[in-house]
């Protein structure tokens, strides 16, 4: 089968690699229709993320119709059209039982920081991923949805990751009727986050990002202000200004390990790798809130740390709230949004990239070529 | 000193403000402090261990499922079974997967050429998106490239004529 193969930092290709087979009486094979290249999967990418290992294929953002089904698989049949959360989750463990299912402690021998992921590195299990024509996915009985009647394929591939991750950051936000909430990145998961603030009953949302499409973007997809930092002297003391002088009652930092911004951040974070990735939006989250805010964090650092005002977080009483989002448990409501109309997933797609050309669709996102937002991937067997 | 477990409960005052509505938001909305029962909960079949396997050593066990994308190998393999000596609390872990990460690269142009494939470099980094969508960049970089590089077979060649010249 055809599957993309990371062969270093800045290099993928689409290479024939074996059919996947099923490992484990829960396991499915599935026959991947659509596929995203997540923000994530750029850390992976530029070689930020330890234990990445060459020969892997990437992609934890899919939909497709299940080929195969282990002999323990109640829940799925051959031929069900599903879509399958980032997170591989056991449903079993006290952490699932919670529903947090992206905690999960069965699914990921290389970490206990992290559960198991789809193409996301040996750090987050060692799975292959569906930037291929087919996939291995373990639990078939707990992760996969099968996808309601008359959903858009294009909706159901971002409710795997990217709108559950905005709304989580969202819904860890804490946010009350009339909150101003500020969001750092106007990437996908950003401007998803800024559209749910909304959900949750926010009185003014602010997106900040160095992009003006992406603000741009954000300012009509999801309603909100949006300003460039670039063009803003300084950007906390911006947020201190609009908001009577005393910050944002929530930020969320939607950016993670490669923000820009900071000359300091970007030399020691990214290209010295002295620390975790540049952690600048993260830093400009906790001095924006306001005393006893909440800084809700879905942005990926790597495991080493990172240098931020942990200071400032003590003496303003700020709570910071953050997990990898919990899909299972959010996919209820959030496909009730989208069928009512509240949540517009497929709105953030630009582009509809042919799979064979892995090495393009990596690079224009990486390099924000062409107003790019959101890239899908379409294998050649989608059309069967 | 000996350790000797106290029943918290009979310590005076306990849990007299504990109060169970006051549990957060996400990520513990959904408590039930299932894990102060420890590690005994009914665990999925276990997935054949038929490839090796790193395991974090803050775990007892392999876990139920695991990836089997590409089992560590070669030098990079040695440095990863080293790291995992080391808890992922400790740099011992995570510097030295990175270390490998970087040979890895290595290793995989050598596989590649050792079956006969030539690594189109230029391709992989998906340049023709580059030619296509930022064609002055694209531009820009090739000609700093070729400056940089210029510079450096210059260099290289001064280098080598002084060295020739003060043999004579």
């Amino acid at each position: 089968m055809l599957a993309m193969n990371y062969r270093g930092p800045f290099r993928v290709r689409l290479d024939q690699k074996p059919y996947p087979e099923i490992k484990h009486p829960n396991d499915a094979i599935i026959r991947v229709t659509r596929s995203c290249i997540c923000g994530s999967d750029l850390h992976l990418y530029h070689g930020l993320v330890p234990d990445t290992r060459v020969g892997m294929t990437f992609g934890h953002e899919f939909v497709g119709v299940v080929e195969e089904i282990g002999e323990s698989v109640q829940k799925l049949k051959v031929g069900d059209n599903v879509l399958v959360p980032f997170n591989i989750a056991c449903g079993a463990c006290a952490f699932c039982k919670q529903g947090l299912y992206g905690n999960c402690h069965e699914s990921n021998s290389q970490a206990t920081a992290v559960g198991g992921i789809f193409g996301y590195s040996h750090t987050a299990g060692g799975y292959d991923g569906g930037q291929a024509e087919y996939v291995r996915v373990p639990y078939a009985d707990v992760g996969p949805t099968v996808i309601p009647e008359g959903m858009d394929p294009d909706d159901a591939v971002l409710l795997t990751d990217v709108v559950p991750t905005g709304y989580q950051a969202a819904e860890m936000a804490g946010i009350q009727k009339g909150d101003t909430v500020v969001i750092f990145g106007a990437g996908p998961i950003g401007i998803m986050a800024a559209k749910c603030c909304w959900l949750f009953g926010a009185g003014r949302v602010i997106v900040i990002d160095h992009l003006d499409y992406r603000l741009e973007f954000a300012r009509n997809y999801a309603n909100c202000e949006a300003y460039n930092f670039k063009s803003l002297e300084d950007p906390v003391l911006f947020i201190k200004k609009i908001t009577d002088w005393l910050g944002a009652d929530a930020c969320i930092d939607a950016v993670g390990c490669e923000a820009a911004g900071s000359a300091l951040q970007t030399i020691t974070g990214r290209k010295m790798l002295l620390q975790a990735g540049s952690a600048t939006a993260l830093h400009w989250a906790i001095n924006s809130v306001k005393k006893g805010g909440i800084v809700s964090i879905v942005g990926v650092y790597g495991p080493t740390g990172n240098l931020i005002p942990i200071g400032n977080v003590v003496n303003k009483g700020i709570t910071i709230r953050a997990n990898q989002a919990s899909v299972k448990r959010l996919l209820p409501r959030l496909i009730d949004h989208v069928q009512a109309g509240r949540l517009d997933p497929k709105g953030l797609i630009t582009h509809r990239i042919p799979l064979e050309e892995i090495s393009e669709a990596y690079h224009i996102f990486s390099a924000k070529l062409d107003n790019c937002i959101k890239p899908v991937l379409i294998p050649p067997s989608a059309q069967r | 000193m000996e350790n000797t477990p106290t029943n918290y409960k009979d310590i005076k005052g306990w849990g007299i403000d504990a109060d169970p509505e006051n549990d957060p938001t996400y990520p513990i909305k959904n408590r039930t402090d299932e894990e102060h029962k420890g590690y005994n909960w009914e665990r999925p079949a276990q997935q054949p261990v038929d490839i090796e396997v790193l395991q974090s050593n803050e775990r007892p066990n392999v876990t139920a499922v695991f990836g089997t994308s590409t089992p560590p190998s070669g030098l990079s393999g040695e440095i990863r079974r080293f790291a995992f000596k080391y808890s992922e609390g400790s740099y011992g872990h995570w510097l030295p997967l990175i270390l490998a990460d970087r040979i890895n690269v290595y290793e995989g142009i050598i596989d590649d050429l050792s079956s006969g494939r030539v690594p189109n470099i230029f391709a992989e980094r998906g340049w023709t998106a580059e030619w296509k969508y930022n064609r002055e960049g694209f531009i820009k970089k090739a000609l700093a490239g070729i400056v940089i590089g210029s510079f450096v077979v210059a260099a290289l060649c001064y280098k080598n004529k002084s060295k020739s010249h003060f043999k004579k």
